[in-house]
């Protein structure tokens, strides 16, 4: 079976947030990008499900050459190659759009993007991929199975878990628990060197919303401390100043 | 015309629901529209009328009953396309999270979701997102004729407009491909994403065994539990509690934090609470910096006093 998993270049997460361009620009200076969180478990989830069941990974990624040292990680990872869609995404449909013309002479069996991505957090790419394939959608997966031409899997919903089946092929996206994400090794940096990575062009995509600025969260007034040996206080200040309680 | 999707829960519209339903009201008001309830199989829930609802369409389907991404995105897109809505609105549950991308394709409509703010229409169509894991926020226009937006539960209040609104059904034939096999909810529990009250705890609880004060607590608070991450990664606590970039976000009216160092990976998920109260014996943990309340000290000590205050205020 042939995966493809939607890998978006992100700031790592302890990364202090600021905006340059009189906050119009997020300030990429000295970020270090990393595959999305969501993104790998989604990749380390392709691998074994290839790895049982035959097949490769395709990785994707729709940005500039400036990701290329993420999508080498992805292939040291142990993706067996990767396509890099040259633009650089405007919003999630801009890049729902990117991947499906970038894979539209290709045939996967089964389509991971992450739960969402941790820079802008829209969770659309999933939704807006599957649709404009035509394909059904698991969103927000646990666990994943493939059981002859079925997928089984689990997904969040509110309150709970379900698990489900749905034929492939399909799209999912991976939330944490999918799997334990697996760390490249050497042999497998070595190898990411020379795997095959294919640089596609893209010009035709509209998209429907732009992002004008940025601001930060305002800050915080200072904590109000209680003295533990009355902490008891907590509770009738959460009920007088906060009709919390 | 401006609609609202509705999700139930035992019956009744959920509260995320509800507040979506205002909002559009609120911007139906703005732009001399009307406002949209689109409840899908089922029946209809009573409170529609008083979040602001002109008028209910009633979706029916057998396939509507049971909830499914590709069966309520279809009775949605359709009634939308019926009706002439120019915006679709929902909350950003598990549930909204899957339809507002898949019914932006069908209704080629710009889709925001995470939105924290009413639009501003002075110039275009404004909305405030949340983004970086609520470590800020961005001005998103939407330039498309048509809207899809997805908004962060607790974030707007649940007007009382006091309408009485027609009821509509139509029938739309939908087909579905998934199939539930099993479905597992955690009962008699307020579950997370819903909850307005948030009682949490991490490491410096020492160990599964002293969760009982932490329960204790919440269930006199009526408040539901969330740990950090590595409390679930322990099995200390079922995995549905972590909260935080890889867990769930949550935006309570208040969360009290103990034993919880206040990395940023866990602050992504709550910071945006709105009382934070912070127990730690370390006066330099970070989370007091985003705390609206501290009490530096031993949880082992301090939530003890917190039950027993408590228990005394609300006459238990
Ligand atoms: C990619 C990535 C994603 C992550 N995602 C998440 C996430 O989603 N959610 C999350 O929570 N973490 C996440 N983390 C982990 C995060 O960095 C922290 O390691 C974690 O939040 C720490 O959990 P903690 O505060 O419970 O434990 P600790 O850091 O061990 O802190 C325990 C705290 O308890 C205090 N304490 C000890 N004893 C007592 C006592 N008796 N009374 C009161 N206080 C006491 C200590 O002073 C300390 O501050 C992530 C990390 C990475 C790298
Ligand atoms: N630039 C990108 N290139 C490839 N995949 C992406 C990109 N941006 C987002 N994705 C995929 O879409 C998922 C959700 O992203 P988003 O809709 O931006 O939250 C991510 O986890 C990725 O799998």
């Amino acid at each position: 079976m042939n995966i493809l998993v939607c890998v978006s270049p992100v700031p790592d997460t302890t990364t202090k947030i600021t905006f340059v361009d009189n906050n119009t620009k997020f300030n990429t200076e000295g970020v270090q990008f990393i595959i999305n969180p969501y993104d790998e478990l989604a990749l380390t989830r392709a691998l074994e499900l290839t790895e049982k069941h035959g097949g490769e990974v395709t990785v994707i990624t729709v940005g500039t050459a400036g990701t290329e040292p993420v999508i080498r990680k992805a292939l040291a990872i142990g993706a067996a190659k990767a396509i890099r869609v040259n633009c650089d995404p405007v919003d999630s449909l801009h890049t729902a759009q990117a991947i499906h013309s970038a894979i539209s002479n290709e045939s996967f069996d089964l389509i991971f993007t992450g739960r969402e991505s941790i820079d802008y957090n829209s969770g659309q790419v999933a939704g807006l991929l599957a649709e404009l394939l035509g394909m059904g959608l698991l969103n927000i997966v646990t666990s994943i199975e493939v059981e002859g031409s079925d997928v089984i899997a689990t997904r969040d919903i509110d309150g709970g878990k379900e698990k489900v089946s749905h034929p492939l092929p399909c799209v999912a996206s991976a939330q944490k628990d999918l799997c334990e994400p697996r760390i490249p090794n050497m042999r497998g940096i070595m190898q990411a060197r020379t795997k095959q990575l294919n640089v596609v062009e893209y010009a035709d995509a509209y998209n429907d919303t732009e992002y004008l600025s940025y601001d930060l969260p305002p800050a915080k007034g200072a904590v109000k401390l209680i003295d533990p040996a009355n902490a008891g206080e907590l509770i009738d200040l959460l009920r007088s100043e906060k009709k919390l309680i | 015309m401006i609609a609202v999707y509705i999700e139930r829960e035992n019956g009744r519209a959920k509260k995320s629901s509800l507040e979506a339903l205002s909002y559009a009201k609120n911007l139906a008001v703005k732009n001399s529209a009307q406002s949209i309830a689109i409840v899908a199989g089922g029946e209809v829930p009573s409170d529609l009328g008083d979040a602001g609802a002109d008028a209910i369409v009633h979706v029916t389907d057998g396939n509507l009953n049971e909830f499914t991404p590709e069966g309520h995105a279809t009775a949605i897109s359709e009634v939308c396309k019926q009706k002439g809505v120019t915006t679709l609105i929902m909350a950003g549950t598990y549930a909204g999270k899957i339809l507002a991308p898949i019914c932006s394709v069908k209704l080629k409509a710009g889709c925001v979701t995470g939105v924290v703010s009413e639009p501003d229409l002075s110039n275009g169509f404004v909305v405030r997102k949340s983004c970086f894991s609520n470590k800020a926020f961005t001005m998103v226009n939407v330039k498309s004729d048509r809207k899809v937006l997805s908004l962060i539960p607790n974030s707007f209040e649940v007007g009382s407009f006091g309408l009485t609104p027609s009821v509509e059904s139509i029938s739309v034939s939908t087909s579905v491909l998934t199939k539930s096999l099993e479905v597992d909810k955690v009962k008699g529990k307020i579950p997370l994403t819903e909850a307005e009250l948030v009682v949490s705890a991490g490491r410096g609880m020492k160990g599964p065994e002293n969760w009982g004060m932490i329960e204790e607590l919440a269930d006199i608070l009526g408040a539901a539990t969330a740990c950090s991450k590595p409390v679930a990664d322990l099995d200390w606590r079922p995995h549905g509690e972590h909260v935080g970039q890889t867990g769930i976000t949550i935006k309570p009216n208040l969360y009290i934090a103990i034993g919880i160092s206040g990395a940023i990976q866990h602050l992504a998920g709550v910071s945006s609470s709105k009382v934070i109260c912070v127990i730690n014996t370390d006066p330099e943990a970070p989370f007091f910096k985003v705390a609206d309340y501290g009490i530096v000290g031993d949880a082992f000590e301090v939530v003890p006093k917190l039950i027993e205050r408590a228990r005394q205020l609300k006459g238990l």
